[in-house]
């Protein structure tokens, strides 16, 4: 072998390593936030002052109406076939012989009618169900390519020009509170109505809720509506033992609700 | 789409309990039972090509160059199906160019390149290089351009140089084993990361998975070699396929052994999820789990490949179930990974009812394409053994 091929050789083995190198490179350094500006001081002080955007579920006002469900489906584009819920309610029915019914035709749009006689009834209530907008989201965790992530604000969002659509997301969510839209063709989920909160309004299932079920509110804010029903009521989140840390509570939440 | 949504009314109507309304859709299908089931064959029959090359098992000679082309074939249509499956598979690169450091499976596209570009087929090059230049010199036409150019222009052909490539050969095969194990390992940890799922989410899934891929690489190649010798019409070295059988059956124990011990632990433990994963097992995937992985794919061989071990009948008899017994643990592992991938989808999540699974013979999705994708390595194999037949190896490594 000549010279000349010894040092082409060199020269793409070096040009290979640069970029391998590079690559790696800055793969680690991007989630080490040790790229330009991610996470500087300055930042973290804009990032005090936006809102921490949270929800209370009030499960003994919720009336199983429907409302919220269909406002959804209408402000979100939400494919009507009853396979694709951004929210849906489930009626819980706890018999007298200890056996629990749980239903939720079509999400609860048209609202939910009780299907147990009354005497053979101990206890039943609805439960409202949506994106938890996890802290510790597993969906963020898994998504391979980031086009799953939390806003500043705290709501859990997807980039729908960069989601694959693997699905990944989907298995990763305990709450089943993701689809695969199928127009879009990418995952789909509750994004607290981001369009309107951006904007000062209430996610559209809070605005038609008749029985202010639905709480709304931002949790760096001490004055807001949902801070006080947090301070007001004992509540619960969603499959605590997942560590998710949710950013949605019940309130009269019972075990029998997964 | 009124398609999709036909099948979904259906299963709509087939729904048993309360699932998430969500859930009614499967969002992996058969492409994902395919994926870790090739990954899976890719790291067997690499591992068994280890096992002749590090550890100097001799009689497996006869087998090391094939299981080496076998790994290559099926590594190479092992994430065909992961893309067919994707909704938009046009920006799967995006796994590569802004992969997510915290996804499994985004790891899981940098331990592929890795598993291909570095060993495998350094592997395989620095194993025929010699003979690549001592071919390029015989043949005509095509093979003739093959080979010059896969030479990569080092046309050495001295003792020195055949010994550089035997020690760099064995040094990336010794790499090789724990990318072997990383790369299905891995595999494993996608499902058994999914804290969501209690059926998928058990710390012995990549151990589980890394096994039971060695059972079904060993068992293809075993299968391979005794239907590329009927082809070639030479006889079958049966000191190698009664060693590789012995192989099939320890493995076949310890991976039996593993599954048993996370089944055994689910029913001591009996967390929350236990009582419909009990419904699960007997009930849906009664079939696929019991009689199928079970039954057919773990017992018999055993029984089997047991019994040869202290009763050694004719050869004639030997090789039938052997190829029987190889067969049939392609299939167990094929329902094995069903049973994971379909089976921890089936129940809901709210624990409280399941949904159901209807392959479908058309689209991207159906049974043909994973008919395709399964039929395919066979081929590129065949072309593999043509352009580079082990058989006709002028040079063999120490």
């Amino acid at each position: 072998m000549g010279t000349n091929g010894m040092n082409n050789r060199r020269k793409f083995f070096k040009a290979s390593a640069a970029l391998i190198g590079g690559t790696i490179a800055m793969s680690i350094m991007k989630p080490l936030g040790l790229m330009a500006q991610t996470d500087s001081d300055d930042n973290t002080q804009e990032k005090d002052k936006l809102p921490l955007w949270g929800m209370g579920v009030d499960i003994e006002k919720c009336v199983g109406c429907g409302k919220c469900a269909e406002a959804c489906k209408i402000e979100n584009n939400v494919p009507k076939e009853p396979f694709y819920f951004r929210t849906w309610i489930e009626q819980y029915t706890v018999k007298n012989d200890g056996e629990v019914k749980i239903e939720s035709p079509n999400g609860g749009i048209g609202g939910l009618k009780q299907s147990v006689p009354d005497k053979d009834i101990f206890k039943s209530f609805m439960v409202p169900k949506l994106c938890n907008h996890c802290t510790n989201a597993p969906c963020v965790q898994a998504c391979p390519v980031g086009a799953t992530y939390i806003s500043p604000e705290g709501v859990v969002l997807v980039d729908d020009s960069y989601c694959i659509g693997c699905s990944y997301c989907i298995q990763a969510c305990p709450y089943g509170a993701r689809f695969m839209n199928p127009v879009t063709k990418v995952a789909d989920k509750c994004t607290f109505c981001y369009h309107r909160i951006s904007e000062g309004l209430q996610p559209a299932c809070v605005e038609v809720c008749p029985t202010d079920a639905r709480i709304f509110g931002d949790l760096h804010d001490k004055k807001s509506d949902l801070v006080k029903f947090l301070q007001k009521n004992p509540t619960e989140v969603l499959k605590p033992h997942l560590n998710t840390k949710s950013r949605v509570f019940y309130n009269g939440l019972s075990s029998e609700v997964r | 789409m009124e398609e999709h949504f036909q099948h979904l009314y259906q299963a709509l109507s087939q729904v048993d309990g309360y699932i998430y309304p969500n859930e009614i859709d499967l969002h992996w299908g058969l492409m994902i039972v395919l994926y870790p089931y090739i990954t899976g064959l890719v790291a067997g029959a690499f591992i068994l090509a280890s096992l002749e090359r590090v550890f100097h098992v001799k009689v497996l000679k006869p087998t090391y160059g094939l299981a080496l082309l076998t790994a290559l074939a099926f590594l190479l249509v092992a994430t065909m199906p992961l893309v067919s499956h994707l909704q938009h598979p046009f920006r799967s690169y995006e796994i590569f160019m802004t992969p997510n450091s915290t996804s499994a499976m985004a790891i899981f596209g940098f331990v592929y390149l890795w598993y291909l570009m570095a060993v495998l087929l350094l592997e395989i090059w620095f194993d025929y290089r010699r003979d690549f230049v001592i071919w390029s010199k015989t043949s005509k036409g095509f093979k003739k351009l093959f080979y010059q150019l896969i030479t990569l222009g080092i046309n050495d052909t001295d003792e020195k140089s055949a010994k550089l490539d035997d020690r760099l050969g064995y040094f990336i095969t010794v790499i090789g084993i724990p990318s072997a194990f990383l790369l299905h390992g891995y595999v494993g940890f996608i499902f058994g990361s999914i804290k969501a799922n209690p059926w998928w989410s058990t710390v012995l899934m990549p151990i589980i998975f890394l096994f039971s891929a060695m059972v079904s690489g060993v068992a293809l190649v075993m299968l391979i070699y005794m239907v590329v010798s009927w082809i070639r019409k030479v006889d079958i070295d049966m000191k190698c396929l009664d060693t590789i059988a012995r192989y099939l059956l320890f493995i076949l124990i310890i991976d039996f052994t593993l599954e048993s011990l996370d089944q055994i632990h689910r029913i001591y433990e009996a967390e929350e999820s236990f009582d419909i994963i009990s419904v699960l097992v007997s009930g849906k995937l009664n079939i696929t789990l019991l009689v199928m992985q079970v039954g057919l794919g773990t017992i018999f061989p055993l029984s089997v490949l047991g019994l040869f071990q202290f009763y050694k009948p004719s050869e004639r008899v030997r090789k039938f179930f052997y190829f029987l017994v190889g067969g049939m643990v392609l299939i167990g592992i094929f329902f094995m990974r069903w049973n994971v991938v379909i089976g921890g989808q089936l129940f809901s999540k709210s624990l409280s009812g399941f949904t159901s699974f209807k392959t479908v013979y058309s689209g991207m999705e159906g049974s043909v394409m994973a008919a395709v994708w399964l039929i395919l390595p066979l081929f590129i194999l065949a072309f593999l053994l043509w352009l580079m037949p082990p058989w006709k190896k002028v040079t063999y490594h120490e």
